[in-house]
């Protein structure tokens, strides 16, 4: 069964038809590239998912149940989890800090709770660890590198039991190397069952990570299938209209 | 031996030493404690109990102001209004004592006043788009023409009832003979540090003055939270009207006049950035009697008062020249 199903899903903004009768469905453990050209309706999609705002029309579903999202918090709430494209990072604050944004741990009794420091750098580390990321919970965003930028917006999605995860263009910013390291955390998360979409206009990685690619073009979905049964010269003729739909 | 990727982790970059140097309120801290050694020595009437009794009552006012102020800076906003919702509060409060009520009445009107102020504000701020700026600033012309308007522009002197009891809460000195007004400003300072450091809230508002977006789209409610700021804020000049009316006596409708501005200046010389993310409680006290030192310094060292103005605003500059030192040193 699939994770996450969308069903006649439009958008419109006024006048303008963002995304336009896209159906489609992710399963447990499966990474798809998500791939259009800007303006394509990539990301209105995607923050439809994240509970940014409604479909105009379309149902979603998840697990089989429906899903009707108003705040991302509900999102959230659902096992839906972003790393936004800017990363979503206050430089200000400790990279423990940007972890747990919004849902900070706390100790205490009742209305008497405190935020929970120790316990926060204490797993905000563990995970840096499994991410193999020299990150340090302790220290200001501030004074990272892009690539332990990325693994501080990444290891959000790691707190809790997520069951999709919508990564915004991750590898847009950054080294050769830390593309590498975060394929490769993409391919961590699917081994554990996380269904992963991957929004890039890197042909290379999501041919390299992805088992599908979807691709859109003018608020529409004109193809979705296998990577291996693709190519990065179709799927340009698609992104570009050179190949209208297959 | 090789580091393991555990060790990098786990290292703390930063010793509780290094970062007291590194931080501005240390700094200003110095500068306080060398002026108060500088006038002990070079003046008689500096180091005498009367003295340094004044100078910490007159601290207090500006103080309780900024750390409301606080709050508002670090989200990133700013409160123009406080003077005049300073001189509002006081208004409504000796308006309803002088009309016979209890003193219990008068301090829930008046705080009832500062709340709802502070939410209006909120509100255009943070639901409406407003700019910060100029919300307060309407604000700042309004609250100080409805104490006008409260008064019918007279000077109130005479509290009903509970006259006594006012003048005590605001003059009098309780505990150890230190006036009243000291002992409120450190409570609420340390409320203010507490809530910063320890609780959910003062984390948000970090958030929200580091990257508001970023605070949107991670769950925070930044909207609400907003509200509550500029609510803390005119709850903080409601709180110090209230005590200045008992200091004082009286309630004239140009109490707190151009308080704003030595109240920000507080904050800042305490280490806040007005482009916000960056705020202590601490800060905002000694901000606040660094200014009071300067200003009382001059006085006793027989300088023209006209100077007052340019050394305090000389604080300011210097306080944040400091700051951008330190920032080049980094980017280098």
């Amino acid at each position: 069964m699939s994770v996450l199903e969308l069903t006649n899903i439009s958008k419109h903004f006024g006048a303008i038809q963002a995304v336009n009768d896209v159906s489609l469905s992710i399963e447990a453990g499966q990474v798809v590239g998500l791939m259009g050209d800007n303006g394509a309706g990539k990301s209105t999609l995607v923050k439809m998912i994240a509970g940014n705002f409604p479909p105009s029309h379309g149902t979603m579903q998840m697990d089989g149940k429906d899903l009707i999202l108003h705040k991302p918090v509900e999102a959230r709430q659902h096992g839906i989890e972003i790393v936004h494209q800017d990363l979503a990072l206050c430089n200000n604050l400790t990279a423990a800090a940007n972890v747990y944004l919004g849902r900070e741990l706390r100790r205490g009794i009742g209305p008497f709770r405190i935020l929970d420091y120790a316990a926060m750098y204490k797993r905000a580390g563990q995970i840096f660890a499994e991410l193999k990321s020299e990150t340090r919970p302790r220290d200001l965003v501030k004074q990272m590198s892009g690539g332990q930028r990325q693994a501080v917006a990444i290891a959000r999605t790691m707190l809790s039991q997520a069951k999709i995860v919508l990564m915004d263009e991750p590898t847009a910013a950054i080294s050769v190397r830390q593309v590498a390291e975060v394929l490769n955390l993409i391919r961590h998360l699917r081994d554990q069952g996380i269904a992963v979409v991957l929004i890039s206009h890197r042909m290379p990685d999501v041919f390299d990570v992805a088992d599908r690619v979807i691709v859109m073009r003018r608020g529409r979905k004109v193809a979705d299938k296998t990577i291996a049964s693709s190519s990065p010269e179709e799927v340009t003729g698609l992104i570009t209209g050179a190949i209208e739909q297959v | 031996m090789a580091v393991t990727l555990d060790q990098t982790i786990a290292q703390k970059q930063h010793t509780l030493l290094s970062r007291v140097f590194a931080s501005q309120t240390f700094w200003v801290v110095i500068a306080v404690i060398l002026a108060c050694l500088f006038l002990s020595v070079a003046t008689d009437s500096f180091a005498t109990t009367k003295n340094l009794y004044n100078i910490t009552r007159n601290v207090t006012f500006v103080a309780i102001v900024a750390l409301g102020m606080t709050f508002v800076i670090i989200t990133g906003g700013i409160d123009l209004s406080v003077g005049s919702v300073l001189c509002l509060c006081s208004m409504v409060l000796a308006v309803t004592m002088h009309a016979g009520y209890g003193i219990e009445v008068g301090i829930a009107a008046a705080i009832a006043t500062a709340l709802i102020i502070g939410a209006f504000n909120g509100i255009l701020i943070a639901y409406l788009g407003f700019p910060p700026f100029v919300v307060t600033l309407g604000m700042l012309s309004i609250a100080r023409s409805l104490a006008m308007v409260a008064s019918n522009n007279t000077v109130i002197f005479q509290f009903g009832p509970d006259h006594d009891k006012l003048l005590a809460l605001g003059g009098g000195a309780w505990v150890f003979g230190i006036a009243n007004p000291v002992l409120y400003t450190i409570l609420l300072a340390l409320i203010t540090g507490f809530v910063l450091r320890w609780t959910k809230f003062g984390r948000h508002i970090f958030a929200i003055g580091g990257n508001e977006h970023a605070a949107t789209l991670t769950g925070v409610p930044v909207r609400q939270i907003k509200v509550a700021v500029y609510m803390i804020s005119a709850l903080a000049a409601g709180v110090a009207g209230i005590i200045q009316t008992g200091w004082l006596g009286a309630v004239t409708t140009n109490l707190g006049n151009g308080m704003e501005l030595q109240v920000i200046a507080a904050t800042v010389i305490g280490g806040a950035n007005l482009a916000g993310g960056m705020g202590t409680a601490f800060g905002a006290v000694v901000g606040a009697a660094l200014i009071e030192v300067i200003r009382n310094s001059l006085g006793l060292l027989g300088i023209n008062a006209f100077w007052q103005g340019t050394f305090i605003g000389g604080a300011i500059l210097m306080a944040v020249l400091f700051d951008r030192l330190r920032n080049f040193r980094r980017n280098e």
